[in-house]
């Protein structure tokens, strides 16, 4: 243990430049956020992550936002265990018929002013399970979402230009 | 027999299935085979239906054979196996929400899939509408003056896939857990049928996105086995890099994970790195950073080029140099070994009945591998160790772990070193003839994936049944819980990592 914290002490920082938000996003955003709670929240901001029916790929690579390399939280946001701490649901999957209904207590359970980010193909339209008996689709047709974060799954810089833009427009 | 050749004017029938052919048995034949697995002699892979019969895959002990056996069933019901061999019952429940077909006098006939909020009965087949806004769920009780329930999920404390455990408590300890699933059930196999190879292997590469890469290489497989298509060896090589990338990535994040679980941030931290940068590479080499459908029937379709071998080479090596001073950390690191050594213990009777793949498996004794044991290529000319333990708990886990991604580092070093020149993709043609069956067992990083397929003679998906090694590997968690304190399923779950969207398809 003792090499890895004096590597630690030794070494620069594996941790990496912020990517440059991306402009659509921004545009998408100015509708959504409203003033208030520009000056309630600052830039200090709690996600919920709500998987709802998908394949695990988007939620590996939000898991990555954590690592060592995009370390999500220097920008002030966090991810949270429960709806009721949270500011901003990250929405994944083509939202199952058997997890709507989960999906919209999680909604209803969290604090207003609240926001929604629907990440990754299946939560913006339903992806390839668009036309299936068990999936609703779109997040969009359950709670209203504020932003989409395409790709399948959408890389961590990707999501992190979405996240940081979404801050900014905020703050 | 030769399906290329124009010749042959009628279509063989049945179907037959390739590699393995498929077997028509009447009922006292299904339930020799029900019988067989019941004494051990047979290990069950899948048990899938369809609209008008029941198909059953299972390896034969002796020799790692597998047999598909078929029970054309025309009233809608077929002999329960999962009364005789409980493993088979949540899969005989999937069969009755999805298509309908009753197990006779089975041990359990709740819904499995099913929440009835689909607004249809049996989708797949002949469905039935219905009105109902979601059905009740009686859980399995567990009585006694200090018991009390804890209800837990869908919606998970962390960022990891919904489903929902109902622990019955006696204080801190664990008395029963029970699982209920089918919160992420997308309706994959509706999908599949009539659906075109490109979009089914599309589909197949998204069932549980961790093992994109094993999904896409067991689906390919099949159709390849269906159509008699010859991959070209560079393509198998090519394939079995992505697929043990994957592997290695998938390892070192969950090891990281299960240590972050026991409170040991450090070695999350340092396998976090591992994983990213595996994860990079793999998308400076292929193009997606998950490799996803970068696997296609025929072949892969994208090459490496030269310099990326030289990359690839670069970070195995410092994967080399990293690893055993994780396995360092995580082994003298004494608070840590506290909480693994002795907990949720899987008997290696129960990962031997319930064919238990994977490292769920290897860590209880059952050292199950499809790359060794179906032998695709390239993996017969490779040299690789699996891993084995006995202690059947999640520092057995997490040690059988290791071993994989040390065989998986001298597996991709033979690949970078070995890899033949030559086409990625074998070209073919979709040759409009006849019915083709074809199935595949492949070893993702969770275990073995099972796929079998039947595409009809207009080149379109008739049925397609995937099964994820989760299956086989949920019910094991339930048993590796009792007698543990709630606080140590976090580390329990992990340490099993089974896949929700994989299992409810």
């Amino acid at each position: 243990m003792q090499k890895f914290l004096l590597q630690g002490l030794l070494r620069r920082a594996l941790t990496e430049q912020a990517p440059i938000p991306n402009p659509t996003s921004i545009a998408e955003l100015g509708y959504t956020l409203g003033r208030t709670a520009r000056q309630k929240l600052g830039r200090s901001l709690s996600i919920r992550e709500v998987d709802a029916g998908s394949c695990n790929g988007c939620e590996l690579e939000i898991h990555a936002l954590n690592n060592a390399y995009y370390d999500l939280e220097r920008f002030g946001m966090r991810f949270v265990a429960s709806p009721r701490h949270a500011d901003v649901l990250l929405v994944t999957g083509p939202v199952t018929k058997n997890m709507r209904e989960a999906l919209e207590r999680t909604y209803a359970a969290t604090p207003d002013p609240k926001w929604v980010i629907a990440v990754g193909d299946c939560a913006f339209d339903g992806g390839v399970y668009c036309e299936s008996y068990a999936c609703v689709g779109a997040v969009a047709k359950v709670v209203p979402v504020d932003l989409h974060i395409r790709g399948c799954p959408p890389d961590p810089t990707t999501l992190l230009k979405g996240l940081i833009a979404f801050v900014e427009t905020m703050s | 027999m030769n399906f290329a050749s124009k010749q042959i004017p009628a279509q063989p029938s049945p179907p037959t299935c390739l590699p393995w052919p498929r077997e028509i048995v009447d009922r006292a034949g299904w339930l020799a085979f029900a019988e067989s697995l019941a004494r051990g002699e047979r290990e069950l892979l899948s048990l899938w239906g369809e609209s008008s019969s029941v198909h059953m895959a299972v390896l034969e002990e002796r020799e790692p054979r597998l047999r598909i056996v078929t029970l054309d069933c025309p009233k809608g019901s077929f002999p329960s196996v999962g009364r005789l061999h409980p493993p088979a019952s949540r899969l005989e429940r999937a069969i009755r929400d999805l298509y309908g077909l009753r197990a006779e006098n089975a041990p359990d006939e709740r819904p499995w899939l099913d929440h009835g909020r689909w607004g249809v009965r049996h989708p797949c087949n002949d469905p039935e509408k219905i009105d109902s806004a979601s059905d009740s769920y009686a859980f399995l009780p567990a009585e006694g003056e200090p018991l009390h329930q804890i209800p837990v999920g869908p919606v998970h404390a962390g960022i990891i896939e919904p489903g929902h455990f109902r622990f019955s408590a006696n204080g801190e300890t664990v008395v029963r857990l029970e699982e209920r699933f089918g919160f992420v059930h997308k309706g994959v196999d509706q999908l599949m049928a009539g659906a075109s190879i490109e979009r089914a292997a599309r589909l197949a590469a998204r069932v549980s996105g961790d093992s994109t890469v094993a999904y896409s290489l067991a689906f390919s497989q099949a159709i390849e086995a269906a159509f008699d298509v010859n991959v070209p060896p560079r393509a198998t090589y090519l394939r079995a890099l992505m697929a043990e990338l994957e592997r290695l990535a998938n390892h070192f994040g969950d090891i990281g994970a299960i240590c972050n679980d026991a409170a040991f941030a450090l070695m999350h931290a340092q396998c976090g790195i591992v994983r990213e940068r595996i994860l990079r590479k793999a998308a400076s080499c292929f193009g997606h950073r998950l490799m996803m459908d970068r696997i296609a029937p025929g072949g892969v379709v994208v090459d490496l080029e030269q310099e990326n071998v030289a990359a690839l080479f670069t970070l195995i090596e410092w994967i080399e140099l990293m690893t055993p001073r994780l396995i360092a950390l995580f082994g003298d690191t004494t608070s840590l070994q506290d909480r693994t050594v002795g907990t949720g213990v899987v008997s290696e009777a129960l990962a031997k009945q319930y064919a238990c793949g994977g490292y769920v498996g290897r860590a209880s004794g059952r050292t199950f591998d499809a790359r060794k044991a179906i032998g695709y290529a390239p993996y017969p000319q490779l040299t690789f160790e699996i891993g084995a333990a006995k202690g059947g708990d999640v520092d057995a886990r997490v040690w059988v772990r290791f071993d994989e991604i040390r065989a998986s580092l001298r597996i991709v070093r033979q690949i970078l070193d070995e890899a033949p020149e030559g086409p990625i993709i074998a070209a073919w043609t979709l040759p409009e003839d006849w019915t083709r069956e074809g199935a595949a067992l492949v070893e993702g990083f969770r275990g073995d994936i099972f796929v079998w397929l039947r595409i009809r003679a207009d080149g379109v998906v008739q049925r397609c049944h995937l099964r994820d090694p989760s299956w086989f590997q949920w019910p094991l968690l339930e048993a590796a819980i009792k007698d543990n304190i709630v606080a140590d399923f976090p580390l329990c779950n992990k340490s099993f990592n089974c896949s929700y969207s994989g299992h409810d398809l």
